[in-house]
């Protein structure tokens, strides 16, 4: 290797040496995640968020009107299907603004998981093309998706109002359990989106994982539903902690134990920290396979 | 100034290839099942037997300075855009290592990450921020973006309304306010038309008069000739030329030479060949008119092509077009079609011809030939196409003074046409009668 500096030092002037700002070789195994680079390109995070958003409901005749029918529908299918025919109970709420409630939780979650599933996919050009911690790219997916959760939960408390239901003191746990609705999407999230750049049976697979998962979760049935010794068990599947748990703040109360939410914390934290990594260490086959 | 930019020791990409692929571009389902009990052993036992290793790119090792202008310049698949990916850390290297010092700009494509049904306004921030810059960064070269790419009115319109040329102004305008010290280009002159291209270049020259390093990756020897100091020629992903630009180009132009079609190439090689094959041209050379063969000449030289041609099918005549294109803009430039005979021609006849172009008055610079044979129809099917597979034609200044107001320094314009001064004037009202008034038709 030449010396970098050493043809602009006369006489005794300490010689610097300077560090290089980026060094390329080939890494294999795990990384680190290198937040600090991720932090630097913190504006294209935020501004690929914004692109998801501006872009959902372009070219639709009711627009924004969407991110609010999609949860009404939904629960209002629910109602008449679960709530008065199957009659499912709703932890003494009514069904309509029991359901919604876990509607709400649940379609945050599962759209982050679809749209950060694809995005190395559908964004492969940029992939390919050029050079950024590709972590934005689920990452934004987590952030463009809050914006419809939160509309959500602007309708969910209009219902609460019309339902009469008084939120109480629980109520400040809420962004606790929406940053861990988040965490825990962003966590599947980084797996899906890394597993399906090499394996595309992922995106086939989706809608089924999404809908199994659901009803594994507490979106139409409150969790009194499964027997008491199966509750530790059912409580290992992270959903129905952040569902129950938003429930718990929004509406008052629900069938969450501390436990449970001990326990689903702790899973999701694992998941998010192993997905971060197993996300970096895969990256680096990225602009060869998409 | 002498510190480097660039260190690249032992660079080297492979790639795992399908074995099979390359022999026969698809199988037929029924193949592809009879062939599976085997290929699920082999895979079984690793992968080696079906997947063979390509090296993209083999012990690539130079050094930049700041301030360094480098051309990479070599034919298709040597392994340019690879080794930009790799230093742009888009793609990791398989050996090799390589220090950056100081933050890289990267342009391997003319509209990365913009989206149709964003605005103008929209897209310039997308493309900025994927670009890495940051959004005040882009905030505040908003107008200089806008002004260069000259969309002021459509700011606000999706893009996907926007013509072709405004889409590549605004991706091009959006690059050139990156402010990297090292600037990756790859073949963004390849869009645009001929104006745009220019002003890309006169950016690009912008850039490199700042003081910056750029690499800059390019089919257009041309550009390369006039942007940059130094050269690297790649090939089959080795460098076997590093050197002043001049020394590098010529040394391509050389392996160029050496490449040209003959008997070999001409028939059996259809690749990058367009046409039907129904006729080939089996040798091309370029001569002066004492026939030796050489591919530069000064403004004013006589260029003669000698051309042989195989007939493969029954035509109806055969005519050659001889075309020359714009080094910089690959518009064509002059093209001259003579038909060799209207006469059914009959497969396994061989015809040779020569076509002259005299005193050739277009300006300095690199013209790739465009050769093509058909038939004497008016609506020619059966064709071959020569396109650039060919070294261009070198046209040098020369000492010749092709006419009075000749200056061959002059840099712009494709041809030097004679031109004279009718009249001076100026807002004084003192106006002096050139010497050629009497040249003046007296109508007035």
């Amino acid at each position: 290797m030449t010396a970098p500096a050493t043809a602009a030092s006369p006489g005794r002037q300490p010689v610097s040496i300077r560090r290089p700002t980026v060094v390329v070789e080939p890494v294999h195994g795990w990384s680190a995640l290198n937040l600090r680079e991720l932090w630097t390109y913190r504006d294209l995070l935020f501004i690929l968020a914004g692109r998801d958003v501006k872009l959902r409901y372009k070219q639709t005749g009711l627009g924004v009107a969407w991110v609010i029918l999609q949860p009404l529908v939904a629960a209002l299918i629910f109602t008449v299907m679960f709530g008065r025919f199957a009659r499912l109970p709703s932890d003494g709420h009514p069904y309509v603004i029991f359901v919604f409630s876990g509607i709400v939780a649940w379609s945050y979650f599962a759209s982050v998981l679809q749209r950060a599933g694809n995005s190395l996919i559908t964004d492969s050009r940029l992939i390919s093309k050029v050079y950024f911690p590709r972590l934005a790219m689920p990452l934004a997916s987590t952030f463009s998706a809050m914006i419809d959760l939160f509309v959500a939960l602007g309708v969910l408390g209009v219902m609460m109002v019309v339902y009469r239901v008084v939120p109480t003191w629980r109520l400040v746990a809420l962004p606790f359990f929406i940053t861990l609705t988040a965490l825990t999407a962003t966590g599947v999230s980084l797996w899906l989106s890394a597993l399906n750049v090499r394996y595309r049976d992922f995106a086939h697979a989706m809608p089924f994982i999404l809908q199994v998962w659901m009803f594994a979760s507490p979106v139409a049935y409150a969790t009194t539903i499964v027997p008491e010794k199966w509750r530790l068990i059912y409580g290992m599947n992270p959903a129905v902690a952040f569902i129950e748990g938003i429930r718990w703040s929004v509406l008052g109360s629900s069938s969450i134990t501390p436990a449970i939410v001990a326990l689903t914390t702790a899973v999701s934290l694992l998941v998010f920290v192993g997905g971060a990594f197993f996300f970096r260490r895969v990256e680096r086959g990225f602009a060869d396979a998409v | 100034m002498s510190e480097i930019a660039i260190h690249a020791a032992g660079l080297a990409k492979s790639y795992q290839i399908a074995r099979a692929l390359r022999k026969q571009p698809y199988r037929t389902l029924q193949e592809e099942v009879v062939a599976l009990p085997g290929n699920l052993w082999k895979r079984a036992r690793g992968r080696s037997n079906a997947m063979e290793t390509f090296w993209a790119l083999e012990n690539v090792s130079f050094d930049v300075t700041e301030g360094e202008v480098v051309g990479i310049i070599g034919r298709n698949g040597a392994g340019k855009s690879t080794l930009l990916k790799i230093l742009s850390r888009i793609t990791q290297p398989t050996h090799g290592r390589a220090e950056i010092f100081g933050r890289v700009g990267a342009l391997l494509e003319v509209g990365t990450g913009f989206h149709p049904e964003l605005t103008g306004r929209e897209n310039i921030f997308l493309s900025g921020a994927i670009l890495g810059m940051r959004k005040a960064e882009i905030a505040r070269q908003f107008d200089a973006i806008v002004d260069f790419a000259e969309v002021e009115q459509f700011i606000d319109t999706p893009i996907k309304r926007y013509s072709s040329g405004m889409y590549t102004r605004l991706a091009f305008a959006v690059a050139a306010h990156l402010e990297p010290e090292i600037l990756l280009v790859d073949e963004v002159l390849a869009v645009g038309d001929a104006s745009f291209q220019k002003k890309c270049l006169g950016k690009m020259e912008d850039v490199a008069g700042e003081g910056r390093t750029v690499f800059f990756v390019s089919h257009n020897t041309q550009a390369v000739r006039q942007l940059c100091s130094r050269g690297i020629l790649l090939e089959h992903g080795r460098i076997v030329a590093d050197g002043p630009t001049d020394s590098t180009l010529g040394i391509y132009n050389q392996r160029l030479r050496e490449m040209r079609v003959d008997a070999e190439t001409g028939v059996n090689n259809p690749e990058n060949r367009r046409g039907s094959g129904a006729v080939r041209f089996t040798a091309v050379s370029v001569e002066d008119v004492s026939g030796a063969e050489r591919y530069s000449f000064d403004m004013g030289d006589t260029v003669r092509f000698r051309l042989s041609i195989a007939i493969n099918t029954t035509m109806r005549g055969l005519a050659v077009v001889v075309a020359l294109r714009s080094g910089m803009s690959r518009e064509l430039v002059t093209s001259a079609r003579h038909v060799i005979t209207s006469d059914t021609v009959l497969p396994g006849t061989a015809s040779t011809v020569v076509i002259e172009l005299p005193d050739i008055y277009i300006r300095p610079g690199e013209y790739p030939l465009y050769l093509h044979a058909s038939e004497a129809t008016q609506s020619p099917t059966n064709y071959d196409v020569l396109d650039d597979l060919t070294p261009p034609l070198v046209v040098a200044a020369g000492s010749r003074r092709l006419h009075d107001n000749f200056d061959a320094a002059q840099p712009y314009g494709l041809f030097s046409l004679p031109s004279r001064m009718m009249l001076a004037e100026t807002s004084e009202g003192i106006s002096r009668v050139p010497d050629l008034v009497d040249a003046l038709p007296a109508s007035e």
